[in-house]
């Protein structure tokens, strides 16, 4: 079977999800029906929203659902800037972002560069990947009429990093600018209070969760305008069209029900298997370096994503040893043609080219166990050694 | 032995990843991505170079059920062919990418990188032959695909690499019976067109793409005694042995045609002249290996075939290494040679070693082309 360390790029299905998504992918009816058939795949939808709702402290309207967090954030982010700038001919331009964002935050972002005269303000990261909340004050003090919209992370998916988004919502909110947070990898690994974090848009999904994948949700807070990306039926308050889906819908939520339920568990569990990875890669490789290492984990970093530089060697070259021995790791962010480059997180928080080139994410998940590590740390220094000796060629 | 397949995206390093799971070898396919702003989509015959290349042989890998990655030689490509291409025709010369590519990336970096993982072999789908000797060392012999035979560009092989490579589509017949077979064993890419365009050029473009990198400023056609008959637009445009497309209006006295003898990147002239002025008697270079096994004294004259094009005929000549550099005699002279271009050198089928051409002899008597040419028949 293998040992699974990749957690963080899709968690395997929980058993509880697949039993209820099997069941409710036998609802008859469309849920906009009016008669009867209908109105039990409504119930089916509407429950899966007020379940999410209540467990990440939202209103139940506010639960937008989506095919998953890249709709998500291009709805957010596309969405937040038309409304923004509706009838005014772009008189706010600015979008504020960082980046080490996601590229289903950046992409969106410079599309609207592209094609609707936005003008991007990306905010320095320090070499944890934190932004100045001081500079963004400033920034917004001389700015802020001009900017439509803030898009930050709330963990950051290669290095688990927190960014105090309550702390920028609350900056934002004195400027009367709107913040959208991909909390994509926050949710299920801390605890994620939408109405607390202040925020106007929120992105989840499933599948680093337990759930499917292709099953997301955007929140929206009810104060904020945003505008639909495409355009149909009305449905989901009218800014995401499409047919309901009973069986997704109730999948997501069973999932972030479990996650949210989880979590304080999970953790403890987490943190010990997050400080054997550390340990161990310590005494293998001593000259790893642990990325964001000075954070405290849990409060400042999730417990169940370690990501390291291992100096002088490939990570693809690493990626492809261990997978070899039947450990699978990740590299971050592989584009589509699967090519692996240089982490643009780590570029971004300073590090350089050939550090960013070679890094091993390690994360967890529900199944995550003592000897999945084990498995790691046993394979890790031969593996290192070869991938040295195999050197660079990008 | 742990082999890593080399999958272009096409059907014959599909094949030849079959051939080596097939004979029980330990598979794993790499596609190399070459170029750092990928198309999506193939267009027209360039090979390897697009995500549906790299899609195309991860399909193959997949119905394989072999392991498949992709690696990033972008940078080392850039440097080691793609400049070493804008460089050599800057310079006035012609280069063969693609043994740039064999020599410095495909079985040097990649054979590297294979070898320190841990791998035995680098396969790839080639059509040439690996074949032990009377002595037992390894010999590189010609495809009996005679057609699509691929020996020449593969002339840069040491032999210490012939000992890390494998060609399991080197023997076959032909490109058709590698074609069926990809069909039978269900591979999608079996009726993908062939590519043989410069991979790294935009479709057809390889004037203006040159243009855009050498820069571009007219200058003047000379004939041989420095008259000028008339202006080019670029001197990177042509290429030595060229006759068409030169838009000389005057003819010449005898009215022969003209041919391009030479390009002097430095004054940005082209120089042209009647056919018999291309014909070549010697070729010389000084960077030249050893396909193998090389001659036994390489500073005595030995015959041979010498092949200077990746489809040209293989010519008679003798050849010798003096002063450190491989001379090349050819028994019948050459027409439009270059410097730049590779020389491969043949005994029988097999191929026993190269160099790439720094200079060459004319086999006229009154050489007329300035510096270059040091005397005639020797």
């Amino acid at each position: 079977m293998g040992t699974y360390l990749d957690h963080a790029a899709t968690t395997p299905l929980r058993p509880s999800v697949v039993a209820l998504m099997t069941q409710s992918l036998l609802t008859q009816g469309n849920a906009s029906s009016v008669h009867s058939f209908g109105q039990r795949a409504r119930q089916v939808v509407e429950q899966a929203r007020e379940d999410i709702a209540a467990s990440l402290t939202a209103d139940r309207n506010e639960v937008i659902f989506t095919s998953g967090g890249t709709e998500a954030d291009n709805l957010a982010i596309q969405g937040l800037y038309s409304s923004r700038n509706r009838g005014d001919e772009f008189k706010r331009p600015i979008v504020i972002s960082a980046a080490t964002e996601h590229h289903a935050v950046l992409e969106p972002i410079e599309w609207l560069v592209a094609n609707r005269g936005a003008q991007v303000h990306l905010l320095q990261t320090d070499i944890n990947g934190h932004i100045s909340l001081t500079e963004l004050e400033q920034f917004l003090a001389q700015n802020a009429a001009e900017v439509a919209l803030i898009s930050l992370m709330w963990v950051n998916n290669e290095t688990g990093v927190i960014q105090d988004i309550p702390a920028i919502s609350r900056l934002a909110e004195r400027f009367d600018v709107p913040v959208h947070s991909d909390a994509v990898a926050a949710l299920g690994h801390m605890p994620v209070d939408f109405a607390a974090s202040g925020l106007a848009a929120m992105s989840i999904t499933g599948h680093k969760i337990g759930g499917p994948v292709g099953q997301g949700a955007l929140l929206v807070s009810r104060k904020t305008k945003l505008d639909p990306i495409f355009h149909g039926g009305g449905h989901e308050r009218g800014m995401r069209p499409g047919t309901l889906d009973p069986a997704g819908s109730s999948a997501l939520a069973l999932a972030v029900k479990s996650a949210v339920a989880d979590l304080p568990a999970e953790v403890g569990a987490w943190l010990e298997l997050n400080r054997r990875v550390v340990e161990g890669v310590a005494s293998a490789v001593p000259e790893a370096i642990l990325v964001a290492g000075e954070l405290e984990v849990v409060s400042e970093r999730v417990p169940n994503i370690v990501d390291f530089i291992f100096p002088g060697c490939s990570g693809d070259s690493l990626l492809f040893l261990l997978d070899a021995c039947g450990v699978a790791v990740s590299n971050g962010s592989a584009c589509t043609a699967g090519v692996t480059s240089a982490s643009h997180v780590l570029l971004a928080m300073g590090y350089s080219q050939r550090d960013a080139s070679s890094c091993v994410r390690v994360s967890l998940g529900h199944t995550s166990t003592e000897s999945d590590i084990d498995a790691f740390l046993q394979y890790l220094p031969e593996a290192y050694e070869r991938a040295k000796a195999a050197g660079f060629t990008s | 032995m742990k082999v890593l397949a080399a999958m272009s995206g096409g059907v014959d390093s599909a094949v030849a990843a079959a051939r080596a799971v097939e004979a029980g070898h330990e598979v794993v396919g790499v596609h190399l991505a070459l170029s750092r702003n990928a198309g999506t989509l193939r267009t027209g015959s360039r090979g390897c170079c697009t995500i549906e290349d790299s899609m195309d042989a991860q399909r193959a890998a997949n119905l394989l059920g072999i392991p498949f990655y992709v690696w990033d030689f972008s940078e080392k490509f850039k440097a080691e062919v793609v400049d070493d291409f804008i460089a050599e025709y800057s310079a006035g010369r012609t280069p063969n990418p693609c043994m740039r590519c064999n020599e410095r990336i495909k079985f040097a970096a990649l054979l590297e990188k294979a070898l320190a993982l841990g791998f035995d072999a680098v396969a790839t789908g080639h059509y040439a032959e690996v074949r032990e000797g009377e002595s037992g060392s390894l010999e590189l012999h010609r495809s009996p695909a005679l057609a699509k035979d691929q020996s020449y560009v593969l002339g840069v092989l040491t032999a210490e690499e012939l000992k890390h490579v494998m060609f399991p589509i080197g023997a076959s017949a032909d490109k058709a019976s590698v074609r069926a077979e990809a069909d039978a064993r269900g591979l999608s890419v079996a009726n993908k067109p062939d590519s043989y365009d410069i991979c790294f050029i935009p479709e057809g473009d390889t004037q203006d793409w040159l243009a855009d990198k050498v820069g571009v400023a007219p200058g003047a056609i000379v004939d041989r005694d420095g008259s000028v008959l008339g202006q080019h637009q670029g001197a990177h445009g042509y290429t030595v042995g060229q006759r068409k497309g030169l838009n000389i209006g005057r003819p010449a006295i005898d009215g022969k045609p003209r041919y391009v003898l030479e390009i002097r990147p430095k004054e940005n002239t082209v120089v042209v002249g009647p056919q018999e002025a291309l014909a070549i008697a010697e070729l010389a270079g000084s960077r030249y290996t050893w396909c193998g096994l090389g001659p036994v004294d390489e500073s005595s004259w030995f015959d041979c075939h010498v092949q200077v094009r990746a489809h040209g005929d293989a010519l008679e000549a003798a050849a010798a290494v003096i002063d450190g550099e491989l001379v090349i005699r050819l028994n019948e002279p050459v027409y439009g040679v270059a410097p730049g271009q590779t020389a491969v050198l043949y005994l029988g089928s097999r191929v026993l070693g190269q160099t790439t051409i720094d200079r060459t002899v004319s086999a006229v008597d009154n050489p007329v082309l300035a510096g270059k040419n040091v005397g005639a028949n020797a």
